[in-house]
């Protein structure tokens, strides 16, 4: 779209339609009761540089192959299903635009990594919300709040777990987490986040509990600062810094 | 105090799994948990959900929750009962109305208690904006009244009752697809004994016996093509509902979010033009000054949009095809943008390649929340006729209609709703289950399930499911959208005719067990022609034009005849064809309590 601008009246330019162009996706099946091990098949699609992986997935589905199977839901990146790898790089299908991949060569789509493939681009997330789950990822407070009323919390409390609120469990960093791929009992980047927001969350005081959690052997110990998860996150969270957080945190024995 | 995701089961018999629970809810967004966790500690409960519970839709609601808390200006829960009955262009059912407001406030304190991370004033307190229709003293101004964390309300809602879930250790059945309630006959009573679903990782059938069943199954706006709402948004609660034989209520009035992004249908948040966001036409004019002197672009929703259908109409709209405003950020700053509007300059940036700090943003309205669903009364009890309760069904949320948002919701009723009406669903449920034993199950519960599925797995048409679809919301979006005539209407209505006779011969292609999408879509495909049909025949009958329900061919509000909820009835023949060989409509009056019907000028 060219730069909108707010002038009078302009008669409107005769402006040609974009033209689509033939893109190439090589995508990484597998369908447990045919296949042995996964396969890669192709996929030429007609695309406009504005679409999206996501509506690449959709054309094939719904024009070639109904049996490719993925998780898709908002399209617009906030409910977090369509994490998967495009060419290599762990990403949101619906918020990865085709004018931002080089189209001169195929694209490449296949599942996250280090979760159990189910089929397709669809692993098993139980592992992954075992980990969140695991770490009390909710409120918790010994003192009750004035009946009626909201806890009291300044801007700057608030700004401090900010970042971590963030997430949206997609698990597109703990997925593209060396560590997390050669250990799947480590936490994983999303779960240490999530304990991150309460941590540092003013209004709870059960922080200790959580540091005793990720000073565990699986816990944040094993982060290689490898940053994979910081350039994974589709939300922009500084998740590598949010570990470090907690890191430093572990060593003080608080917030 | 992690649960484990393995579930107590009583047994399999013939392929098909059956689970007893007291509580059965389907349905895992905002209204889903915020019952279960008023059920989940008193009772045996399950929820069932076609998704992760965090990937739901509660997640993508942006700009706030409304609750008259007075913590910025002053406030009070009267005038957010008043803007809300107005707002919905007096079909708002006074006395439930008057409850939302009231328990707006305690509803936003238990989710700050639990953990909300609500943006703060400068005391510390919960921050409020401003938002469209939501006005001081009976519309003398606008006031802040939306409670709100960024322009990630939602998903800061749907996180956080997720987290409490997590908390009390509720039973998730994730990837559960709801196909069925079943209802028993009990001494010439109807009742819900339980729920069939198909467990899409396996293609198996489960059956839920449960004393209680709660709906709260989202929306349907995949029935438009240009929507804000999720691909999964396929009205399959509310359609389940209709085949039992149950009645919707106001399926007319679906609400057009005024701020899609152009050509896209993603939603930017109202909240934009609470914090001063504009709309101009193509010459940079104002327009709303002209049409809602008053409050101007923070008219209600409806108005607004239909203000931006008609410049564009008139020849107004911008671009190099003129078809779409403006919504012009630009006077805001790069800092009320990224702390305030962050998810939506991102969205702007991203999909359009359009920064707002520094250029008005395309935008049009876009299909986005029914006003009308499953009638309830104030207990969210589901309703069988006007007044005649179904025992130990509820319903809450978008698929509800009890009614609060009358033929127009307010932004940020929306997230209310959820917890307000979503609490007492599963309150009343608690008590409810405690006074009665479990309903007995017909003989073969999934049979009617299973033989949806077979003939659909089975069936080798030349019809493809993607193809129908386009073809319905393709036409909705040109017959069914925010100006309707009886023409266009009448054209729907046979086109939808015809797509249920081709729906007959579609065939899907996977025919495997495990996660097979294709077949999902198939039976949602199901879903969405029938509620279709009930939006457009309802439309067609209700000859006024009143809050999202704007007939070009009748203009004015009428309330002599009108101003009552339209109660829409599957009978006859569900297979057949055509509309009127299957539904009766009926009306139902609207209860007014404080408020006489007025002229609705902004």
């Amino acid at each position: 779209m060219s730069t909108a601008t707010l002038e009078a009246d302009a008669p409107a330019p005769e402006i040609e339609a974009p033209k689509p162009f033939t893109v190439t996706f090589i995508i990484r099946r597998f369908d447990p009761d045919t296949d042995a091990e996964a396969r890669w098949q192709d996929f030429d699609v007609e695309m406009y540089a504005t679409d999206r992986i996501l509506d690449a997935l959709h054309k094939i589905k719904w024009e070639q192959d109904g049996s490719l199977t993925f998780r898709r839901s908002c399209a617009h990146g906030v409910c977090g299903s369509d994490a998967m790898r495009i060419n290599g790089r762990n990403r949101l299908a619906c918020k990865t635009l085709i004018k931002d991949l080089d189209i001169t060569k195929p694209i490449y789509i296949e599942a996250i990594k280090g979760l159990p493939l189910e089929k397709d681009l669809i692993v098993d997330m139980e592992p992954f919300f075992q980990s969140f789950r695991e770490v009390q990822p909710f409120l918790q407070s010994a003192t009750a709040p004035e009946p009626g009323k909201e806890r009291v919390q300044s801007v700057a409390q608030r700004a401090i777990f900010d970042d971590t609120t963030k997430c949206i469990l997609c698990a597109a960093c703990t997925s593209s987490c060396p560590v997390f791929w050669t250990d799947g009992q480590y936490f994983g980047p999303a779960a240490i986040v999530n304990a991150h927001r309460f941590i540092f969350d003013s209004r709870d005081d059960q922080a200790k509990v959580r540091l005793d959690i990720l000073n565990d052997q699986e816990g944040v110990w094993r982060c290689r600062t490898t940053f994979n998860c910081t350039e994974a996150c589709p939300r922009g969270i500084e998740v590598t810094k949010a570990i470090a957080e907690v890191k430093q945190a572990v060593m003080r024995g608080r917030a | 105090m992690s649960p484990s995701a393995i579930h107590e089961e009583t047994s399999v018999v013939d392929g098909v799994h059956y689970h007893q629970y007291d509580i059965v809810i389907v349905g895992a967004g905002g209204a889903g948990m915020r019952a279960a966790i008023e059920a989940g500690p008193g009772a045996k409960t399950a929820v069932i959900s076609k998704l992760y519970p965090t990937r739901s839709h509660t997640g993508a609601a942006q700009g706030g929750m409304a609750a008259a808390l007075a913590n910025v200006e002053e406030d009070s829960w009267e005038w957010h009962t008043f803007d809300t009955v107005k707002g919905g262009d007096y079909l708002v059912d006074q006395d439930a109305a008057e409850i939302l407001a009231k328990e707006a406030i305690d509803a936003v304190i238990d989710l700050e208690n639990m953990g909300l991370p609500f943006n703060r004033t400068p005391e510390g307190k919960i921050d409020q904006r401003r938002f469209g229709g939501h006005t001081r003293d009976h519309g003398k101004a606008p006031v802040r009244r939306a409670c709100y964390a960024a322009d990630r309300t939602g998903h800061m809602i749907l996180q956080t009752l997720y987290q409490n879930c997590v908390k009390h250790g509720i039973e998730f059945y994730n990837e559960y697809y709801a196909l069925d309630l079943v209802m028993t006959e009990v001494d010439g009573v109807d009742k819900p004994s339980g729920v069939v679903a198909y467990d899409l990782a396996t293609g198996e059938l489960h059956v839920f016996q449960a004393k209680a069943v709660i709906f709260a199954t989202g929306g349907f706006g995949k029935i438009y093509k240009t929507t804000s709402n999720a691909h999964t948004l396929t009205g399959d609660g509310v359609g389940i509902i209709w085949r039992k034989g149950l009645p919707l209520e106001d399926m007319e009035f679906f609400q057009f979010h005024p701020t899609g992004l152009a050509g896209l249908g993603i939603l930017l948040t109202e909240g934009a033009r609470g914090e001063g966001a504009i709309l101009r036409n193509a010459s940079g004019e104002r327009f709303m000054e002209r049409y809602a002197p008053t409050i101007k672009d923070l008219a209600p929703r409806d108005i607004v949009a239909r203000c931006m259908v008609k410049e564009v109409a008139e020849g107004r709209g911008a671009g190099p095809h003129k078809d779409y405003v403006y919504l012009d950020c630009t006077h805001l700053g790069a800092e009320v943008l990224e702390t305030k509007l962050p998810d939506i300059t991102e969205f702007a940036r991203t999909y359009l390649g359009v920064d707002p700090v520094y250029e008005p943003v395309p935008v049009m309205p876009t299909a986005h929340y029914a006003m009308g669903g499953i009638p309830t009364n104030n207990d969210a009890e589901v309703l069988s006729d006007n007044d005649t309760v179904v025992p130990g069904l509820y319903a809450a949320g978008e698929c509800a209609c009890v009614s609060v948002h009358g033929s127009n919701r307010l932004g940020t009723n929306s997230l209310l709703d959820i917890n307000v009406f979503g609490k007492r669903a599963g309150r009343n449920a608690v008590e409810y289950v405690k006074t009665v034993d479990f309903t007995p199950l017909p003989e073969n519960p999934a049979s009617f399930v299973t033989g949806l599925l077979d003939t659909m797995r089975g069936s080798n048409g030349t019809e493809r499911v993607a193809a129908l679809r386009k073809e319905l919301q393709d036409e909705m979006d040109k017959g069914a959208q925010v100006f309707r005539t009886d023409e266009t209407l009448a054209h729907v209505t046979n086109v939808i005719a015809g797509l249920r006779e081709r729906y007959r011969n579609v065939a899907v292609q996977d025919k495997g067990k495990r996660f097979n999408t294709d077949l999902l879509e198939a039976i949602e495909l199901g879903f969405l022609l029938d509620l279709a049909e009930v939006v457009v025949f309802s439309a067609r009958n209700r000859k006024e034009s009143r809050g999202g329900h704007m007939r070009e061919d009748y203009p004015d509000r009428d309330d002599a005849n009108y101003m009552q909820h339209t109660m829409a009835y599957l009978t006859g023949d569900a297979h057949s064809s055509h509309a009127e060989d299957h539904i009766k409509l009926d009306w139902k009056p609207v209860r007014v309590t404080r408020y006489q019907p007025m002229e609705r000028k902004y």
